[in-house]
């Protein structure tokens, strides 16, 4: 206990010593920073803590190095360089002068793991949690959070103090929070408590868990009665909210999911629905949007990396081109010759979906392909304490924008009206003078060019292989029977009923005990409804 | 092991593709007979295990161009009969029949997920044919006409917890146990959480969750695990998930912010083929336990990535642990054929055992008298490059075990090939095969 308690001594001096700016030199770095030339891990973790409290100016810019993997040795003579990020350019550690003649082969990454790289992120937090960027304030305050390392506490506590930037400032308090209730010292434990209260993130809810209720032997893991009352009081504050942003949260998993099965059965609403071909290939010509995506994007880092942001706007036509043309030459050279002879057409479209799957694979190989995100669609954001995926909301966005498009063509154009006579009476709409045949094949490919547009946006949460298809094929089935064949809005309604359903019936039965009820659900619904939720009426349907 | 749907759609598409193997089949057979040694190479070409059994075909097809070049086999050439079993589950035992009876094999190469496995287990056992099977999976089997070469579990999946148990590893004290649901990660987690409770993880501290195959939406469960990892013990993630199934898993935890330093996942599915198809800036750090890494340093792995980017002709195609394992496997039977001096199964089987190979991974793999290798065990952390670099391995190579002392019923069980013993699941020694 008493080593223990000098060494705290010995760490509160060192982070005091850090805040008094030393002089910095190449002399006093290298013995620091020699470790990670050779030592194994344990001693890097030593050096690591070392350096932080040396106070260096160079220590953030390493220790940056050190957790990105850039941190590079010499093979010849164990000296420290820092890669730029792009890998091309070589700055020496120490001195932080650029080192010119080096070739990527002659230096190797400084070897880390996922413990060194912790220790590594709370230390560079400690040490740029004064800085004067706000984005490295914000991340130095989150790693900190995690580490929980009570001699950071001085330094939180100034950083606390001075920071106004709205946004950062929440974080600093949690981190601040987190870190008194560390102190040996009731009374600054208590102060900690009400800076974690009304938050809903789990992580400051089982700080706070931890003090107010008992350890595993039954006696109160916090000593002082107070605090615990006040942790007691901060989770009570905090139910309520907690409960509500659970189910929001929920909510949204369930729209994204329903946005998913809404973009993969939209055109099958066309092809099916409004025509009424069993298309079993409808899964290949989103995996052929998906494909046209990795095609589109491979050609932007071919020719223009640096607006590979823009590639997936580029994608989006391209696929509903591809996706179409195909659809088109399928219904031209095969399907027409077999209307309303839907077991044929079954078998005749099934068949051609391996013929394409085969044809791909050969073409591009049985692996995955990668389809990059751009920049725009990676990452979370936050929205009153709860993290909202970026890809899942524009996935959203984008299901809304192409099923309000649809409707609007359907709706308001010549070929959506002619594509309705003719579904709705063809031998009327040929006898007024409508091309059935032609209106036929761009219904067709219509609907084979929207689940190009759906494959353009599946390649960015899911496989891009020959199989992508496969797995889309039976929800797309599941949610336009489900919906009311021939009805957008069925479909609409389908596609999210059944992803906001999945969603909560999930975190209560597992994902695949979800899955069968969610299928004997709707088994027993079409034995009540055979036509779906929206059910054309009229003589159209009767024939 | 990887499995996936082996459900109507598989079947019919096997039986249409079926056809079209028979043709090509009858054309090879016929070749000259007696100057070639025939090889028979079991992997599915089309369906959804291509992905993965298509890179083994090539690297058998590899092993034997390499072998010819040398001169072939006792002073005759090598043959490569290939099939395509479709992925589809019976088609599989009918293609091992076929190679057997009709194309007359010395040895087979094949199979991936363990369902094929056992679907060919009885044609192997009751026509006495030798099959290398390459792929790491989850024990409880030793039969006398298939050699292990993959890893067995004690080779994988109990290592890479001790690892993270471990203080380099994070000292992890509550696990989260993610697979898909079949055979391979029921079993697995069987024997991890009896492993685990053996070291005293208690039952609250243990989450298993198993989600269909080729699983897309991980939304719910990757906020789940979130929250289980909130607990304020340091929490890993044990994955046996589907190889489909991981890169949707991967991004979502990307996306969600997860980062390996907060919560690890070690992964048994996923190698340097899975990785890449996608980007792996996220996955900085997230590991995975093989028996071989392409980035290991060696003169017998740049050797075999060398020939492999010949063979292939193109650069950018990796090596993974199931090549590795096949080249074991080839070498072996390439060298047990000498030292027997005919392609007898019998006489080859016992030629078999001892048998030793210099492997890629640096290590010398032999292979024992329960049909499975020792070979060393490696945990790597995945790079920004999609490559592995290792952050554990094992000094010496570790005996693999057809049964795991953790579950009890099999822990009465040995594996044992020759006498005493001559019996792969016995509790006492039958002295005699049958």
């Amino acid at each position: 206990m008493r080593t223990f308690k000098s060494l705290i001594c010995m760490l509160v001096l060192g982070a005091a010593w850090a805040l008094t700016p030393a002089p910095a030199g190449a002399t006093d770095l290298a013995p620091l920073v020699a470790p990670f030339a050779g030592g194994g891990f344990a001693e890097k973790i030593e050096a690591v803590g070392n350096l932080a409290a040396s106070g260096e100016v160079r220590a953030a810019a390493i220790l940056e190095a050190l957790a990105d993997g850039r941190l590079m040795v010499l093979a010849a003579d164990n000296r420290l360089l820092i890669a730029s990020p792009d890998g091309t350019s070589f700055a020496d550690a120490i001195t932080g002068e650029v080192v010119a003649g080096v070739s990527a082969d002659s230096a190797s990454a400084v070897t880390v793991n996922n413990r060194l790289r912790g220790i590594v992120r709370g230390a560079l937090g400690g040490v740029t949690l004064l800085s004067p960027d706000r984005e490295q304030r914000l991340r130095a305050a989150d790693a900190v959070l995690k580490s929980r390392n009570l001699e950071l506490l001085p330094i939180l506590e100034r950083a606390a103090a001075s920071e106004t930037d709205p946004q950062v400032k929440p974080h600093m308090d949690i981190a601040l929070g987190a870190a008194r209730l560390l102190s040996p010292d009731a009374e600054i434990r208590l102060q900690g408590v009400p800076l974690l209260a009304g938050h809903g993130d789990a992580d400051v809810r089982s700080l706070l868990e931890g003090l107010a209720g008992k350890a595993a032997d039954g006696s109160f893991a916090e000593t002082d009665e107070r605090v615990r009352a006040a942790a007691a009081a901060a989770l009570e504050a905090g139910a309520s909210r907690l409960f509500i942003q659970q189910a929001v949260e929920k909510v949204f998993q369930g729209i994204s999911l329903g946005s998913v099965l809404l973009l993969s059965a939209i055109g099958l609403a066309i092809t099916f629905g409004v025509m009424g071909i069993i298309n079993m290939a409808h899964g290949e010509m989103v995996m052929i949007g998906a494909y046209t995506t990795f095609v589109v994007q491979e050609c932007f880092r071919a020719w223009a990396p640096g607006a590979f942001d823009l590639s997936l706007f580029v994608a989006i036509p391209a696929a509903f081109l591809v996706s179409g043309l195909f659809g088109i030459v399928i219904e031209r050279v095969a399907i027409r010759f077999l209307y309303g002879r839907p077991l044929e057409t079954l078998l005749m479209t099934w068949g051609l979906s391996l013929v394409l799957q085969q044809t791909v694979r050969s073409i591009f190989g049985p692996t995955n392909q990668q389809v990059g995100s751009p920049s725009w669609m990676s990452g979370a954001i936050e929205v009153a304490g709860l993290s909202l995926t970026l890809n899942r909301i524009w996935i959203i966005v984008f299901a809304g924008l192409v099923f309000a498009g649809l409707v609007l063509l359907l709706r308001r154009t010549a070929l959506g009206l002619e594509m309705r006579a003719v579904t709705q009476n063809r031998s009327m709409a040929s006898a007024m003078g409508i091309r059935t045949g032609r209106v036929d094949a761009l219904t067709f490919g219509l609907g084979s060019g929207i689940a190009g547009i759906a494959g353009v946006a599946l390649s960015q949460i899911d496989n891009v292989s020959p199989n992508l298809g496969q797995s889309y094929i039976i929800d797309s089935f599941m949610v336009v029977v489900f919906g009311g064949v021939g009805n957008l809005w069925g479909t609409l309604v389908g596609a999210l009923t059944l992803g906001v359903a999945t969603k909560f019936i999930e975190p209560l039965a597992g994902a695949v005990a979800a899955k069968i009820l969610v299928l004997v659900v709707i088994i027993l619904f079409i034995q009540r409804r055979p036509r779906g939720l929206f059910a054309l009426r009229g003589r159209a349907v009767e024939s | 092991m990887r499995v996936t749907n082996p459900g109507f759609w598989n079947k019919a598409r096997g039986v249409a593709l079926a056809a079209a193997a028979l043709g090509s089949l009858g054309a090879s057979g016929a070749a000259n007979a007696a100057e070639t040694i025939k090889v028979g190479v079991l992997h599915s070409l089309s369906g959804t295990m291509a992905i993965s059994e298509t890179t083994l075909k090539d690297t058998v097809l590899m092993m034997i161009d390499e072998q010819n070049k040398k001169g072939g086999l006792l002073g005759k050439k090598l043959e490569a009969v290939v099939v395509d079993p479709a992925s589809n589950w019976p088609l599989f035992a009918e293609k091992a029949r076929e190679l057997i009876q009709k194309d007359q094999v010395s040895a087979v190469f094949g199979c991936w997920t363990s369902v094929s496995r056992k679907s060919v287990l009885p044609v192997f056992e009751e026509l006495n044919g030798l099959l290398f099977y390459p792929v790491q999976y989850e024990g409880e089997e030793s039969s006398r006409n298939v050699f292990y070469t993959g890893a067995a579990p004690n080779q994988q999946a109990i290592p890479a917890v001790e690892y993270l148990m471990s203080a380099d590893g994070g000292s992890a004290k509550r696990w989260a146990l993610l697979g898909t649901d079949y055979v391979y990660p029921r079993t697995t987690n069987k024997i991890l959480r009896a492993f685990l409770k053996s070291k005293g993880v208690a039952e609250a501290d243990i989450m298993e969750v198993y989600t269909p195959f080729g699983h897309s939406d991980w939304q719910s469960i990757v906020a789940d695990l979130k929250k289980f990892a909130a607990a304020g013990k340091k929490t890993a993630v044990v994955s046996t998930i589907n190889g489909d199934a991981n890169v949707p898993f991967y991004k979502e935890l990307g996306n969600q912010g997860i980062k390996a330093e907060d919560i690890p996942v070690v992964a048994f599915s996923v190698g340097e083929e899975e990785l890449s198809g996608i980007d792996t800036k996220p996955l900085l750090g997230q590991l995975a336990a093989w028996n071989y890494f392409q980035s290991v340093k060696n003169p017998v792995n740049t050797a075999f990535i060398k020939t492999w980017h010949g063979f292939i002709k193109n650069d950018k195609r990796v090596t993974n642990d199931p090549m590795e394992a096949t080249y074991i496997g080839f070498k072996m039977w390439v060298q047990a054929v000498e030292q027997a001096g005919t392609t007898n199964v019998d006489a080859v089987r016992q030629a078999m055992y001892g048998q030793k190979v210099a492997a890629p991974s640096g290590f010398t793999a032999v292979m024992n008298t329960n049909h499975h290798l020792s070979k060393p065990v490696m945990i790597g952390e995945i790079q920004a490059d999609g490559q592995f670099q290792i952050v554990w391995q094992t000094k010496e190579p570790v005996r693999g075990a057809a049964w795991s002392p953790y579950i009890p019923e099999s822990a009465k069980l040995t594996a044992d090939w020759t006498f005493p013993w001559v019996c792969g699941n016995c509790e006492k020694p039958k002295y005699a095969a049958e």
